[in-house]
């Protein structure tokens, strides 16, 4: 049952992370517009234009 | 506009770094595409730095360098655009509610964490106690939930320590009460366990608890909130400015709340007046129907009081300002409202019925169970155990979400029938009325009269649709829309009197009756045949024809008070204006129940003399005189036109020209209604399946979290129902 004393930090661990994750985008006003930011997404016009270009598919 | 500057420091903000930053609140985005138009729009604008669209409460925030634009250059570039955009003050109250929210959401947060992380060891000791589990690893796993538990109530449970302790020294009970008794007692009793190296520990339980506890806090509150930041955006967009004349004659246009007693303001034609004040130089005539529900205009000239809400019709006028924004508004209106409110505090909330009812319940059903267990033999230790028990899985999990739950989806719902709503208890009190008292001018009819042409000859329309769009007045605006045949040429205005030119070398005029010239006689019967209008005069040569002014009616009106009269609700109108006009309108709604000419003072002893006969009255008025009455009112709708006085008194604004919203808002809350009552049958319930098993000492943790969060789900997915009526 020793892997139980490293596995439980590890978890633990993971979940804080997690956590902190969320409390950073919260506070960085990524839950301020939600409405917004489901729009938002299906805009592409933050690509350059080369980008866009080069990441269609059968170029490479 | 554009020709005078606007003054819009206050609403600016400095960032640092020579950076400025400025809220607009924005009308008519819709779309992901407007979204893109308005920030590449503005976000071009030589200087703009940061642009950025909030589309949940539709704001633009914008920052550029000092010094770099003109800040009104930004609502000019947004209107050339296609939309409106107003300058929004983002320091006002709303920023502590948005404090508020995230602090929910952090403490929502961690017990999320949390929940999940001991569930992690509660499910392992679980499945460990049916199998092979070891006490020493059991009680290490009971250590390392207890270490994360407590932290946790400590941070995420304030909100209902804090509320608990608040209701506890008012000598009442709330829901937080019985919350914050079982979870600290769950708690206790947990640590006393571990040490005893005992199988069973509730560490998820009271985790899990708060959890759902602090999801239902944080639906209500974000409900709230969203249409709280709706209402204020309509307000913001309503051109709450007025135009200061500096003592260098110079003109600037100001938020009202920058304009003091004193201060001279310049009201043209056809503009709100926004602040009250005397006439200081110019005749005009004011349309006080927004103050007084009379419809009849008011000639004023200098050193006549004007009113703020009141609508300035025909010349321009200077007003010196007596009360600005922040000593606004009648006294007597004033008073009558705080003691309207003050005489409404004393009603109970459903949840908090249900509060009183239930905490003593349970609390005694715990105590009972003690003393049984204790007579029965068991010893105090076990006792207390099962007691504890009884608490914990009695807490009010279900009970908590079971009315706030509906209120977000019955309001949402309402949202999208165009009705916002100010306070949560709203949907309670509109679910209870039993009678519905309207005001007339504005509410029953629409915000502005219109000039009705329809018996003059079709070459008359044609004329007096040519010289309306000559004219700013107000009442004009109805008539331009007429303009055909031979356009008269000349065309001049006359403040105060009305628009003349020359058609085919005849004199042609529109305008008031001196100004047409028209003969006291002719006058006199056009006025008896037009009993409760207000005439505009059409002059062609000799030829001289009355158009009347009329109120209409808002289109779907009719069919609302029919439709809230199959509902079961009486109907009465109380106007303050003369009796000729309500008359009309109440017979074309088949309304016997009205009264004209009340006062302020009277609206409120009617409603007064109603409730005292046991009624539940809806009130819905829009104008200064109605906003007492709305406040005394169990519950109260006001139009989106309503002056702002009227709306902060009311429970609820509806947008658009229609009234049906009323109707709808009724289907919905009786709706909700149920669905909350439904919700707390459902929680007694699962109480009386729950409490006798606890009671006999079957209750493992297992259970508690099967039967807490079965619970809470059903009550939820029963809430969702309330998005129909």
């Amino acid at each position: 049952m020793n892997i139980l004393l490293i596995l439980i930090p590890v978890a633990l661990l993971l979940g804080l992370i997690g956590l902190a994750a969320f409390l950073w985008s919260m506070k960085s006003g990524q839950f301020d517009d939600l409405d917004g930011a489901a729009l938002r997404v299906l805009e592409d016009d933050d690509l350059p234009d080369e980008s866009r270009q080069e990441k269609r598919p059968g170029d490479e | 506009m554009g020709v005078h500057e606007r003054d819009l420091t206050s609403f600016i903000t400095d960032i640092g770094d020579a950076g400025r930053h400025m809220d607009f609140a924005v009308e008519g985005v819709r779309c992901a595409g407007c979204m893109r138009k308005l920030e590449e729009g503005v976000g071009k604008m030589p200087g703009v730095t940061r642009v950025r669209l909030n589309f949940t409460n539709r704001r633009l925030a914008v920052e550029w360098r000092d010094g770099a634009l003109d800040p009104a250059g930004i609502i000019d570039k947004v209107e050339a655009l296609g939309y409106q955009a107003r300058p929004f003050d983002a320091a006002s109250a709303e920023t502590a509610e948005a404090k508020e929210a995230s602090d929910l959401l952090r403490r929502l947060a961690v017990a999320a964490f949390a929940a999940m992380n001991i569930m992690l060891l509660s499910v392992s000791v679980w499945w460990g106690n049916a199998s092979d589990i070891t006490p020493e690893t059991r009680d290490l796993f009971h250590l390392i939930s207890a270490l994360i538990a407590l932290p946790t109530l400590a941070y995420s449970g304030q909100p209902f320590y804090l509320s608990a302790f608040r209701a506890i020294r008012k000598r009442s009970v709330n829901m937080d009460v019985p919350i914050a008794i079982g979870i600290t007692l769950a708690v206790a009793m947990s640590l006393f366990q571990t040490f005893q190296h005992a199988e069973h520990a509730y560490f998820d339980s009271a985790v899990m608890l708060i959890f759902f506890l602090l999801t239902g806090r944080y639906l209500e509150q974000n409900m709230r909130r969203r249409t709280r930041a709706q209402a204020v955006n309509l307000a913001s967009l309503r051109a709450d400015s007025a135009r200061r004349i500096r003592p260098d004659g110079s003109v600037v246009e100001v938020p009202v709340s920058a304009i003091d007693p004193g201060d001279r303001v310049a009201v043209a034609a056809g503009e709100r007046i926004a602040v009250d004040g005397v006439v200081a130089s110019g005749t005009s005539e004011v349309d006080c129907s927004m103050v007084t529900g009379e419809t009849m205009p008011m000639k004023v000239e200098a050193g006549d009081m004007v009113y703020a809400g009141t609508l300035n019709l025909s010349g321009p006028l200077t007003v010196t300002v007596t009360a600005a924004a922040k000593g606004m508004l009648i006294d007597e209106v004033q008073k009558l409202l705080d003691n309207a409110y003050a005489a409404k505090t004393g009603r109970v909330a459903l949840a908090d019925k249900a509060a009183s009812l239930y905490a003593p319940l349970v609390h005694t059903a715990a105590a009972l169970t003690f003393l049984g267990w204790l007579l029965a033999g068991a010893g105090w230790e076990q006792s207390l155990v099962i007691a504890i028990a009884v608490l914990i899985i009695t807490c009010p999990c279900a009970l908590g979400l079971a009315i706030p739950a509906v209120q977000v989806v019955s309001s949402g719902a309402m949202f999208r029938a165009g009705l916002l709503l100010n306070a949560g208890d709203a949907i309670e009190r509109l679910a209870e009325v039993d009678t519905v008292v309207f005001d007339k001018t504005g509410t029953l009819t629409l915000p502005s009269p219109l000039a009705d042409a329809a018996m003059l000859t079709e070459r008359a329309k044609g004329i007096a649709g040519h010289l309306a769009r000559a004219s700013r007045h107000p009442l004009a605006a109805s008539l331009q829309a007429l303009a055909a045949g031979p356009a008269p040429e000349g065309l001049r205005e006359t403040p105060g009197g009305g628009v003349s030119g020359t058609l085919d070398g005849v004199e042609v005029r529109l305008g008031s009756a001196d100004f047409c010239g028209v003969s006291v006689a002719a006058r006199q019967a056009a006025e008896a045949g037009h009993a409760g209008d207000s005439l505009v005069w059409l002059r062609t040569g000799d030829e001289i024809a009355a158009i009347p002014v009329r109120q209409h009616m808002r289109p779907d009106a009719a069919e609302t008070v029919a439709a809230l009269r199959a509902r079961g609700l009486v109907i009465e109108i109380l106007s303050g204006d003369r009796a000729p006009a309500v008359a009309e309108i109440a017979s074309a709604l088949g309304v016997d129940d009205w009264q004209a000419g009340v006062t302020p003072q009277a609206k409120i002893a009617r409603i007064e003399a109603l409730k005292a006969e046991g009624r539940r009255v809806l009130m819905v008025g829009d104008g200064l005189n109605d906003a007492p009455a709305l406040a005394a009112a169990h519950v109260s709708l006001s139009p989106v036109t309503a002056a702002h006085i009227s709306q902060a008194a009311a429970d609820g604004v509806f947008l658009g020209n229609a009234l049906r919203p009323v109707v709808e808002a009724h289907a919905l809350a009786r709706k909700a209604r149920g669905l909350m009552g439904g919700n707390l049958w459902l929680a007694v319930i699962y109480n009386t399946l729950a409490v006798p098993i606890a009671i006999a000492g079957f209750v493992t943790p297992l259970i508690a979290a099967l039967a807490m969060s079965g619970s809470s789900v059903l009550v939820t997915l029963n809430a969702l129902r309330a998005r129909r009526a």
